[in-house]
C-alpha cells in the first residue's frame, strides 16, 4: 500500500508541475481534473490524494498558493509554480527522461542482442 | 537545504495547526462543491452527483491522515494527541488506573531500592581518586584479607607492581578531650595511607610514612568530618590540640575531606591513628609479630600499565619467598586481588550473593506485576474491540491503533515509575544515615544517584512495552467487518488463553515469594530458640577495654579482678563472669592447636582450628554454659600453676576422640605450650547462627590475660536500676574508664542483624508478591464474571444452584490459582536451598511451611475471588435480562 503511495506520489508531484507549468495557477480541482484527462485513470479515483502532494511541493518551495474566486464565483486556494519550482521540473524532466530512455531500451532487448 | 526548509516550516505548521485544518477542509468542500457541479451537468440527478463526487475523491479521514503527515512532524504530533486520548481514557476509568499505577510503583520500587543497595555497595567503587585501579590483597585459598604487621612490610617494600601499599585495621579507643571520656571508632593506618590513596586533607595536614620512627612513635589523631563537625562542633582551632587517648597524648593534626570516610564501605571511623602506636592504642603490640594476621586489610593502587594478572604473579613471587624463610609462620602465601570496599571477599562474596539473589527476587515482583497488567490490558483491549474496530472501519492503520495502546501502557508505567522511584529514594535516604547497630559504627551508605535514576526509568518503559505487548496480538487479529456486525459478546473461550497463561505464571512467581519468605521467618523464629551454648536472658554486659585507660601488663588483670569483686556485691546480682571477646560478636578469635605427639608445629599439621577464649573462673556460671565433665576454671590456675583449659565437646572429638579421653589429656599451642584438659562444656555458637559445630577452647585469663574484655553480669532481672548501681560501681573504681552496659539479648541483635535483615527484605518481598497476586486473580475473577453476567443470569433463570453458579463464573479462577500455586511451591522450595546460607536453619522441607504456603495461597484466592463472587450471587435475572 504504502510503497505505491510513494511511487504514486512521486509521478503525481510531477504532473502537477507539468500541469501548472502549461496551464498558469489551477486550484486543487482544475488540476486533479487536467491530470485525469491526460493520464486517463491515475485519478479516477482518489483525487483526494492530490492534496498531500500540493502540500509537500508547497512546502518545498516548488508552488505557492493564493485565495482566488472559482468558477462558480466562491472561495478557492490558486496554486503557481515559483521559480524554484521551475527549474526543478527541467531538473525532474531530464532525469525522467534519461530513466525512461534508459529503462525503454532494457525493455527493448531481445536475448540475441546480449550474446 | 530542502530537507531543513521542510523541517522549518513543518515545526511552524504544527504550531498553526487550526488554521491549516481550515484551510483543507474549505479546500475539500470547494473541490467537491466543483465536481458535483460538473456531475450535475453531465445530468446525474444531484444526490447521485454528490455521492458520485464524495465516491471520486476518495477516504477523506486517511486523505486528512496523509496530508497531516505531510504537514507537520506526525510523530510528535500523534504522540501528543495519543497521551491526550489516554490521559482521558486512564480519567475514565479511575479504578484501573489506580490499581495499575500501585501495582506498578510497587514494582518498580523494590527493584530501585535493591538496586540502589547493589549499585551502592557493589558496584559504585570507593570514593577515592583513581578507584579503578585500587586493590585489595587477598591470601591463600580462603581469601583471607587478613596480614600480619611483617608480611606487610615485605609484601610493600618487595613488590613491583603497586604505587604504594597502605594498611589498616578497625578498632575501638578511649577518647578524652578534657570532658566525659568516650569510648570512639578508628581506623589504625599505617603512615603511608592518606598518600597512598591519594586524599588530601579538608583542615590540617595528614600524617605520612616520615612520621613514623618504630613503636609510639606517631601519637597523631586525623578526625573525620562528621567527628569533628558532631564532637568539635566545627572548631577551625581542633588542628594541633593536644587528647588523651586511652590515657596517652595524642596531637590531632588535621580533618578529612566529608567525602572520605574510610576504606571499609560500611564502617564509618571516628578518626584515623598511625599503627605504630597499635601498643597505646590497643595495649599490645603486633607489630613484629609475622604469625599475628592483625590487620583487616592491605590495599594499593596499581602502577599504571600494571595488569591485576602481572600483580598477583609478583606477589605471589614474594609470597613463595616469604614461605621458604618464614616457614613457621607463613604456611600457604599465594595471593589475588579483590575490590577494598567491602573488605575484598570477605563481606563482599555473601553480599553479593544476597544482594544478587534479592535483585531477582525483585525482577520476579516487576514481572508479576508486568504479568498482572498485562492481562488487565489484554482485557481492556478486548472490552474496546468495538472501538478499534470502529477505527480501523475509519481507515486507521493497526500500526496507529497499537502506537495508541503502547502510549497508554508507558504512560502507566512512567507515572508508576515516578511514584516508585519517589518512594524508593526516600527510602534509601533513610537507610543512608541509619545506624543498625547501637554497638559499632555500622552504616549503608546507600544514597541514590544518576544510576539508580536511570534504572529505573528503563525497568519502567520496559515493563511499560512488556505488559502493553500483551493484547498486539489481539489488536491485530480484530475483524472490524466481523466485531461490528456481532458486538463484542465473544464467548469467554474454552481454550487456554495468554492470559490464563499470565495469570498462572504470576501467581508461581509469586508462591515462590511466599514460600522463600515464610522459609526465612520460619528459620529466624528458629533460630532464637536454639542452643547458643550460653544464656542471653537476664543478663547484663558490662564492655570496656582496660587498655583504655593505660592499663597493661600486670595491672590489668589485678584490676579485672577487683572489678568482678565489686560488681558481685551489688544487690540482685548472682554471679559475675569476664570474657574477652563475646560469642557471635563479630566473629572470633582463632588459632590452631596440635596433637600432643605432634613436633613439627607448622600450620599444615594443625589437628584442628579453634576459637579461643580467656576467661574468668565464674564465666561459665555467669552465662549458663553448661559444664559436662571435670572442673570449671579457678582463680588458681594462675601463671605459676601449669596451663590448664576448657574445651568444647567438639573441640574433644576432634582432637581426642571422644570426651572421656579428652578430660586430663594434653594438647599444643603455636608456640608449643602443653595445655592440660580439665573440663569439657557444651558446644555452643561461636562465629555466626549458621556455623556448624566449632572446636572452642577457654583459657583463664589469669594465665592468658585479656585487653579487651566484657564481663557478663548474672542477676535475676530489673534490669535499669541493675544498671545504674553497676555504673557507679564501675565509675568509682576508675572514672577514667569508658565502659558501656547492655542486655545480652541487645548484643545478639548484632549477631541475629543479617538474618534479621535477610527476613524482613523477604518478607516484605514476599507481602509484595502476596498483594501482586490477590489484585491479579482479582481482576482475572471479576473480568470473567462481568463478562458473563447475562449468561450466569440465564443459568440462574433456569434455576442454577448457587454452588453450581460460583463453579461457573469462578471455577476457572480458582484451577488457574491451584496450578499457579503448586508450580511456585515446587520452584520456593528449590529456590530455598539458596536461603540455607542466609538464614540460619532456613529449610523448605517442614511441613509447617508447606501447610502456610498452601494456607496463604488459598487465602489469597479467597480474598480475591470474594467480591466477584458476591456479584455473581446477586445477579438477579429478571433486571439482568430485561436490561439486555
Amino acid at each position: 500500500m504504502k510503497q505505491k503511495t510513494d511511487v504514486l506520489q512521486g509521478t503525481l508531484a510531477l504532473m502537477v508541475l507539468k500541469t501548472l507549468d502549461v496551464l498558469g495557477p489551477l486550484h486543487g480541482y482544475g488540476i486533479a481534473r487536467r491530470i485525469e484527462q491526460i493520464s486517463g485513470d491515475l485519478l479516477a479515483v482518489n483525487q483526494g490524494t492530490l492534496y498531500p502532494v500540493l502540500l509537500k511541493l508547497e512546502q518545498e518551495g516548488a508552488i505557492e498558493s493564493a485565495w482566488g474566486a472559482s468558477e462558480n464565483n466562491r472561495r478557492a486556494r490558486f496554486y503557481s509554480l515559483t521559480r524554484e519550482g521551475r527549474k526543478h521540473l527541467q531538473v525532474e524532466t531530464q532525469d525522467w527522461q534519461q530513466t525512461a530512455a534508459i529503462i525503454g531500451r532494457f525493455f527493448e532487448v531481445k536475448p540475441e542482442d546480449l550474446s | 537545504m530542502k530537507t531543513l526548509r521542510r523541517f522549518f516550516t513543518r515545526l511552524f505548521n504544527s504550531t498553526a495547526r487550526r488554521a491549516q485544518e481550515e484551510r483543507l477542509r474549505e479546500e475539500i468542500a470547494e473541490h467537491i462543491a466543483l465536481q458535483t457541479a460538473e456531475n450535475l451537468r453531465a445530468g446525474l440527478p444531484p444526490i447521485e452527483a454528490r455521492r458520485q463526487a464524495m465516491l471520486k475523491f476518495g477516504g477523506v479521514e486517511a486523505m486528512k491522515e496523509d496530508y497531516r503527515a505531510e504537514r507537520g512532524m506526525l510523530l510528535i504530533e500523534n504522540l501528543v494527541r495519543d497521551i491526550r486520548f489516554a490521559l482521558r481514557m486512564l480519567r475514565k476509568s479511575p479504578g484501573f488506573t489506580a490499581v495499575a499505577v500501585a501495582t506498578l510503583a510497587l514494582g518498580i520500587g523494590a527493584n530501585a531500592v535493591v538496586f540502589g543497595i547493589l549499585n551502592a555497595l557493589i558496584l559504585r567503587p570507593l570514593n577515592v581518586p583513581q578507584a579503578e585501579s585500587l586493590y585489595g590483597i587477598e591470601r591463600g585459598n580462603d581469601k583471607a584479607v587478613n596480614h600480619s604487621y611483617p608480611d606487610y612490610l615485605d609484601l610493600r617494600d618487595r613488590n613491583r607492581s603497586f604505587e604504594d601499599l597502605a594498611a589498616y585495621n578497625v578498632t575501638s579507643v578511649g577518647l578524652d578531650t578534657g570532658n566525659n571520656p568516650s569510648a570512639a571508632w578508628i581506623l589504625e593506618t599505617t603512615g603511608n595511607y592518606f598518600d597512598a590513596l591519594g586524599i588530601h586533607p579538608y583542615l590540617g595536614r595528614f600524617f605520612h610514612a616520615a612520621d613514623e620512627h618504630g613503636p609510639n612513635s606517631a601519637p597523631y589523631i586525623v578526625l573525620t568530618y562528621a567527628y569533628w563537625h558532631s564532637h568539635f562542633q566545627d572548631d577551625r582551632g581542633v588542628v594541633g590540640r593536644v587528647v588523651q587517648l586511652n590515657k596517652h597524648p595524642f596531637t590531632i593534626l588535621g580533618v578529612a575531606p566529608l567525602e572520605f570516610r574510610g576504606t571499609l564501605l560500611i564502617v564509618f571511623p571516628d578518626f584515623w591513628v598511625p599503627l605504630v602506636n597499635q601498643e597505646q592504642v590497643e595495649g599490645m603490640n603486633v607489630l613484629d609479630a609475622r604469625g599475628n594476621r592483625g590487620l583487616l586489610m592491605v590495599l594499593g593502587h596499581l602502577k599504571a600499565g600494571v595488569t591485576p594478572a602481572q600483580a598477583v604473579a609478583d606477589l605471589n613471587s614474594i609470597g613463595s619467598y616469604l614461605e621458604k624463610t618464614y616457614p613457621k609462620d607463613d604456611g600457604q602465601m599465594t595471593f589475588s586481588l579483590a575490590r577494598p570496599g567491602l573488605a575484598g571477599d570477605w563481606l563482599g562474596d555473601p553480599m553479593r550473593a544476597f544482594l544478587t539473589g534479592l535483585m531477582l527476587l525483585a525482577g520476579l515482583i516487576l514481572l508479576a506485576a508486568c504479568a498482572n497488567l498485562g492481562s488487565l490490558f489484554a482485557a481492556r483491549a478486548a472490552d474496546r474491540s468495538r472501538e478499534v474496530a470502529l477505527r480501523l472501519a475509519l481507515g486507521s492503520s493497526r500500526m496507529r491503533i497499537l502506537r495508541q495502546l503502547f502510549t497508554e501502557a508507558v504512560l502507566i508505567s512512567l507515572i508508576g515509575g515516578a511514584i516508585g522511584l519517589w518512594g524508593s529514594v526516600e527510602l534509601l535516604r533513610a537507610l543512608s544515615v541509619w545506624q543498625p547497630l547501637p554497638t559499632a559504627p555500622l552504616q549503608v551508605p546507600v544514597n541514590p544517584d544518576a544510576n539508580v535514576y536511570a534504572a529505573a526509568l528503563l525497568l519502567s518503559l520496559a515493563s511499560g512495552l512488556l505488559f502493553g505487548a500483551v493484547p498486539v496480538r489481539q489488536v491485530l487479529r480484530t475483524d472490524p467487518y466481523q466485531v461490528m456486525k456481532s458486538g463484542s459478546t465473544r464467548t469467554v473461550g474454552r481454550r487456554i488463553t495468554v492470559r490464563d497463561l499470565l495469570l498462572v505464571v504470576q501467581i508461581a512467581i509469586c508462591a515462590v515469594l511466599v514460600t522463600s519468605s515464610l522459609v526465612a521467618v520460619r528459620g529466624l523464629a528458629r533460630s532464637l530458640h536454639t542452643s547458643f551454648g550460653f544464656e542471653p536472658h537476664n543478663a547484663l554486659l558490662v564492655e570496656t577495654a582496660l587498655s583504655m585507660a593505660g592499663y597493661s601488663g600486670d595491672t590489668a588483670p589485678a584490676m579485672q579482678k577487683r572489678m568482678i569483686e565489686a560488681l558481685e556485691t551489688i544487690p540482685g546480682v548472682k554471679t559475675v563472669g569476664l570474657v574477652d571477646r563475646l560469642p557471635l560478636y563479630y566473629g572470633a578469635n582463632g588459632t590452631h592447636v596440635f596433637t600432643d605427639k605432634t613436633s613439627d608445629l607448622q600450620p599444615s599439621n594443625a589437628a584442628a582450628e579453634t576459637v579461643i577464649y580467656n576467661i574468668s573462673p565464674e564465666y561459665f556460671d555467669a552465662a549458663q554454659t553448661t559444664l559436662l565433665a571435670g572442673r570449671p576454671l579457678s582463680w588458681h590456675d594462675d601463671k605459676t600453676a601449669p596451663p590448664v583449659a576448657v574445651v568444647n565437646r567438639e573441640f574433644a572429638s576432634k582432637i581426642f576422640g571422644s570426651a572421656t579421653n579428652a578430660l586430663g589429656g594434653y594438647f599444643k599451642r603455636r608456640d608449643g605450650t602443653r595445655i592440660q584438659v580439665v573440663g569439657i562444656v557444651e558446644d555452643g555458637k561461636y562465629g555466626s547462627l549458621a556455623e556448624d559445630p566449632q572446636a572452642a577452647m577457654f583459657l583463664p585469663f589469669l594465665q592468658s590475660p585479656a585487653g579487651q574484655m566484657c564481663l557478663v553480669v548474672r542477676s535475676n532481672g530489673d534490669s535499669p536500676q541493675l544498671a545504674a548501681a553497676i555504673k557507679s560501681a564501675v565509675t568509682q573504681l576508675d572514672a577514667g574508664l569508658p565502659f558501656s552496659i547492655r542486655t545480652w539479648n541487645q548484643e545478639l541483635e548484632s549477631a541475629l542483624f543479617p538474618s534479621r535483615m535477610a527476613t524482613l527484605s523477604l518478607g516484605v518481598l514476599g507481602a509484595m508478591g502476596a498483594m501482586l497476586s490477590i489484585t491479579g486473580i482479582f481482576g482475572m475473577a471479576a473480568y470473567s464474571v462481568s463478562k458473563r453476567l447475562r449468561e450466569l443470569g440465564i443459568r440462574m433463570a433456569l434455576g442454577a444452584q448457587p454452588r453450581e453458579v460460583l463453579h461457573a463464573a469462578l471455577g476457572r479462577a480458582v484451577k488457574l490459582l491451584a496450578f499457579g500455586s503448586a508450580a511456585g511451591l515446587l520452584l520456593g522450595i528449590l529456590a530455598s536451598r539458596v536461603l540455607a546460607s542466609i538464614v540460619y536453619q532456613a529449610t523448605p522441607r517442614d511441613p509447617l511451611v508447606l501447610t502456610g504456603v498452601v494456607l496463604a495461597m488459598s487465602l489469597l484466592g479467597l480474598l480475591a475471588t470474594w467480591i466477584p463472587a458476591q456479584r455473581a450471587l446477586s445477579i438477579d435475572p429478571m433486571i439482568l435480562l430485561r436490561e439486555e
